[in-house]
């Protein structure tokens, strides 16, 4: 396995916020984390790379249990994160964005420049000198996926990339995702969106109120329309 | 003209260094968040090992190297200093980051004054620039040429660093969002301290390029770090440019304030200060920062009125301290009012700083301002005592009134540095106008009348002042107008949308702590029987501080607590040690890493884990673990 999480639990001061969450994530597979607003993904996301200090559980990842280390080790390892509200620099370029995010080449992982990304984000390469905070809503969350990238990561954390976004960035969303894929990247993306989940994800789980409530491949989550309408309310 | 010209060029000169220390802090705040209180005595330091250094290398290049020798020797202090101590506590609020700083500022003081003395040092002269140029019939020296030079090469090299490099690209970012950069793989720790160390060693180059100019001694760092203030305050905090456009017209007012305002030329910093504020609260080339938004369910200790028991614990507490005259001497009876005229002061800070949120690190100034209203009153007017007490303090509530319109229009930091600077601008008032205040003779022979003049009669009288003072307070810290400051305090912006007039709250606050406060200060003349410029100083002002924070920030009763404690220590380390200050100052930051919720608030986390182990699970805390979900 790629990604191990075995009863990971979550606190904001006196609030608990995950209960025993557990799942997996396989060597190369896309993997959703579906849920409402509010249902724990963020928080999840948060907690595996260690941005949320009181956690406890494990997290396997490539092996190793990181559940005790510093943000910057975990990501270091090649565990990269995209966080929800998207985070960019906005007083920096796009290059130096990218710049921020840049680590040395991992042998287990594909290896990524600056000129592959302007070629998977083409709008990115059109104003490489445009500092972050003039940039649309679009353009800044392809930033975000690409500046991640820089870091060479094997896995990558997605949160909510579709959030937001105008139909036709969605679509590019889509097809850029699918190339991290081909690449070689696991990917684990959370999404209150089942129409863009479905078009990249091999697996699914269902969070609801901090507590993982389903787990399986996309035709077993459409097989069960109850769950779907329970969790997802679509 | 060509003397205009002369005075600016010699406050151009004066302004690399200003420009130097205060870009230093600028780029440490940027990062870490700390405002860097000890930026000053790391300048000082520089001077002091610059100093000695080129007094034993010789040659031009002796001289030179020196100085870049210094600055790297104080960095390298520094960078022990983030790893030591600022690492304990870069997650701790930022008043007792701004505390734990100062705590080492006065450890620093008394430190320079055991190894290199108390006189002042003169230094060599720069070689090369030991000259001065002849300009139409004035003179220039030509090491103020130099530094006019300095400055923007210097400004220039720091735009390269952070513009062209990889280090300077994750400072800029890291300024903007320290976790995020975190989450691309970037070691915070290293980057922090990295940053402290640049800016330290920015604070040491200026005071070591000081030495040809002015005198090495140990109370440069003050002076300094006060400008300071008041440069990165009108720039903007985080700028580099703002720290050199204020940096220059900083040291241009105090060059031609001179010519305007002889005797108190810091007036005119004062007022283009207060302009920019009005105009740009967040300076010229800062940005306005998105209020702070509090992580839920950290104020687990709701605040509520005290239970009869407890009110009749504290009246028996009271009559205990009334009956002190029936058996104490002359002395602790003076020590006994010196007390509870503290309990005054600190209660009038816990009541800004505690309940409203605002820490001001400048509250002595109106402590002072209500000492020398008396003063006027009594010498200049002639009133009488009565009418001296209940009427000097209102000198303390226009000082308030006029500096707390524009130190509320501010929070946080940016607050704590304005009031700091306000304060210092009255010592500087109170210290320059010597027809008026007499400067450092201050005010004589204040002595209160027949009826308070005895030991006894003084010290019933301080602690009766000191009980009500305090009563009123508490009762309005549960008054309407108690919670909407509270509330301004935990929320600006929701405690606006219920309709609250947030800063005239906090103004209206900053009038009641600085009038209680100048009630202090008038019984504080009378005891005394004068006033000097030191009752309205920086050191006292920090007397304060630490008096609500030993009590405890968190709690209501904290800052009685705290200043008895305190001021009873006080009162016996002085009379027990020449090196105060050291002890003074480790004591602060001793307390501030390892006891940071204060005597009071390590009884209330005492009681509360006794309470939690019997009944299970208050009521209060159980609740928001529910619905928070």
């Amino acid at each position: 396995m790629k990604l191990t999480v075995q009863d990971l639990n979550s606190h904001y001061g006196p609030a608990h916020i995950l209960f025993d969450i557990g799942f997996e994530v396989g060597e190369g597979e896309v993997v959703a984390l579906l849920g409402r607003n509010g249902a724990g993904k963020s928080t999840t996301f948060r907690s595996i790379v260690g941005l949320v200090a009181q956690r406890s559980g494990r997290i396997m990842f490539e092996g190793n249990d990181v559940s005790a280390r510093p943000t910057h080790e975990i990501v270091r390892d090649g565990l990269g994160y995209v966080p929800e509200e998207r985070r960019i620099f906005t007083d920096l370029t796009v290059e130096e964005n990218l710049e921020v995010g840049r680590q040395p080449k991992r042998p287990n992982a594909p290896h990524w420049t600056r000129e592959k990304l302007f070629a998977l984000f083409p709008n990115l390469g059109e104003m490489k000198n445009r500092p972050g905070g003039r940039m649309s809503g679009g353009e800044q969350q392809m930033l975000t996926i690409a500046r991640t990238l820089m870091g060479n990561p094997s896995l990558v954390l997605l949160d909510e990339p579709s959030e937001g976004l105008s139909p036709k960035i969605v679509e590019q969303m889509v097809e850029a995702i699918l190339t991290m894929k081909k690449e070689g990247v696991s990917i684990v993306v959370s999404e209150q969106n089942l129409h863009f989940a479905r078009l990249i994800s091999d697996r699914a789980y269902i969070i609801e109120r901090g507590r993982i409530c389903f787990g399986g491949t996309m035709a077993e989550l459409d097989a069960r329309p109850d769950i779907r309408d329970a969790h997802l309310s679509l | 003209m060509a003397f205009y010209v002369v005075q600016f060029l010699t406050g151009l000169a004066s302004a690399a260094s200003l420009f130097l220390v205060a870009s230093g802090l600028s780029i440490i705040f940027g990062v870490t968040r700390i405002v860097n209180f000890a930026h000053g005595a790391f300048y000082m330091i520089g001077a002091y090992i610059a100093f000695t250094l080129t007094e034993r290398l010789s040659g031009a290049f002796g001289f030179w190297g020196a100085i870049v020798a210094a600055a790297f020797a104080v960095a390298l202090i520094g960078i022990i200093v983030e790893m030591v101590l600022l690492r304990r506590i870069y997650h701790a609020p930022e008043l007792f980051q701004l505390l734990a700083t100062f705590g080492l500022t006065l450890m620093v003081e008394d430190l320079v004054v055991l190894i290199w003395g108390p006189d002042d040092l003169v230094g060599r002269r720069a070689p090369g620039f030991r000259g001065a140029i002849d300009f139409f019939g004035q003179n220039i020296p030509s090491y103020d040429l130099f530094l006019i030079v300095l400055g923007p090469v210097v400004l220039g090299i720091l735009w390269l660093l952070f513009q062209r490099t990889r280090w300077g690209v994750l400072v800029r970012a890291a300024t903007q969002d320290r976790d995020m950069v975190a989450a691309l793989g970037v070691n915070q720790k290293w980057l922090f301290t990295s940053v402290f160390a640049v800016g330290v060693f920015l604070a040491a180059l200026g005071g070591a390029l000081q030495i040809p100019r002015d005198a090495v001694h140990h109370a440069m760092d003050l002076r300094i770090i006060v400008e300071v203030f008041v440069v990165v305050v009108i720039g903007g905090l985080g700028s580099i440019i703002g720290a050199f456009v204020a940096a220059v017209l900083v040291s241009e007012l105090n060059a031609f304030g001179i010519l305007i305002f002889p005797k108190i030329s810091i007036i005119l910093v004062f007022l283009v200060m207060a302009a920019v504020l009005i105009v740009r609260p967040w300076g010229l080339f800062g940005r306005p920062e998105a209020p702070a938004r509090k992580t839920p369910g950290l104020t687990v200790n709701p605040w509520r009125p005290l239970t009869s028991n407890e009110r009749l614990a504290a009246l028996a507490a009271l009559v205990v301290a009334a009956t002190l005259p029936l058996f104490a001497g002359n002395y602790a009876l003076t020590v006994g009012s010196e007390i509870a005229i503290s309990v005054i002061f600190a209660v009038s800070l816990h009541f800004l700083m505690s309940v409203g949120g605002l820490a001001s690190f400048g509250h002595a100034a109106y402590f002072g301002l209500g000492a020398y209203g008396v003063a006027f009153l009594a010498k200049m007017a002639g009133l009488p005592m009565i009418g001296c007490l209940l009427l000097g303090p209102l000198l303390g509530c226009m000082g308030a009134a006029v500096f707390g319109f524009f130190a509320v229009q501010l929070s946080g930091v940016y607050f704590a540095m304005l009031t700091l600077a306000f304060a210092q601008i009255v010592w500087s008032i109170a210290f320059q106008w010597v027809s008026v205040t007499g400067g450092d003779n201050g005010i004589l022979s204040i002595w209160p009348e027949k009826w308070a003049a005895s030991p006894s009669h003084f010290y019933w009288l301080a602690l009766g002042v000191s009980a009500l003072v305090t009563i009123a307070l508490r009762a309005m810290v549960f008054s309407p107008f108690g919670y909407a400051l509270r509330a301004t305090r935990d929320s600006l912006l929701r405690s606006e949308a219920v309709g609250i007039n947030a800063k005239r709250i906090q103004w209206t606050a900053f009038v009641i702590a600085g009038t209680t406060a100048g009630i202090g200060g008038a019984l504080f003349a009378y005891l005394k029987g004068s006033v000097f410029p030191d009752n309205l100083g920086i050191s006292l002002s920090v007397d304060a501080l630490v008096m609500v924070l030993l009590g405890g920030v968190e709690t209501v009763s904290g800052a009685v607590i705290g200043a008895i404690v305190y001021k009873a220590l006080n009162i016996w380390l002085v009379s027990q040690t020449d090196l105060s200050k050291l002890v003074l100052g480790g004591f602060i930051v001793l307390i501030v890493v390892v006891f940071p919720k204060g005597i009071v608030g390590m009884l209330e986390m005492l009681a509360q884990r006794r309470r939690k182990t019997s009944p299970p699970g208050s009521p209060l805390l159980a609740k928001p673990i529910e619905s928070a979900e």
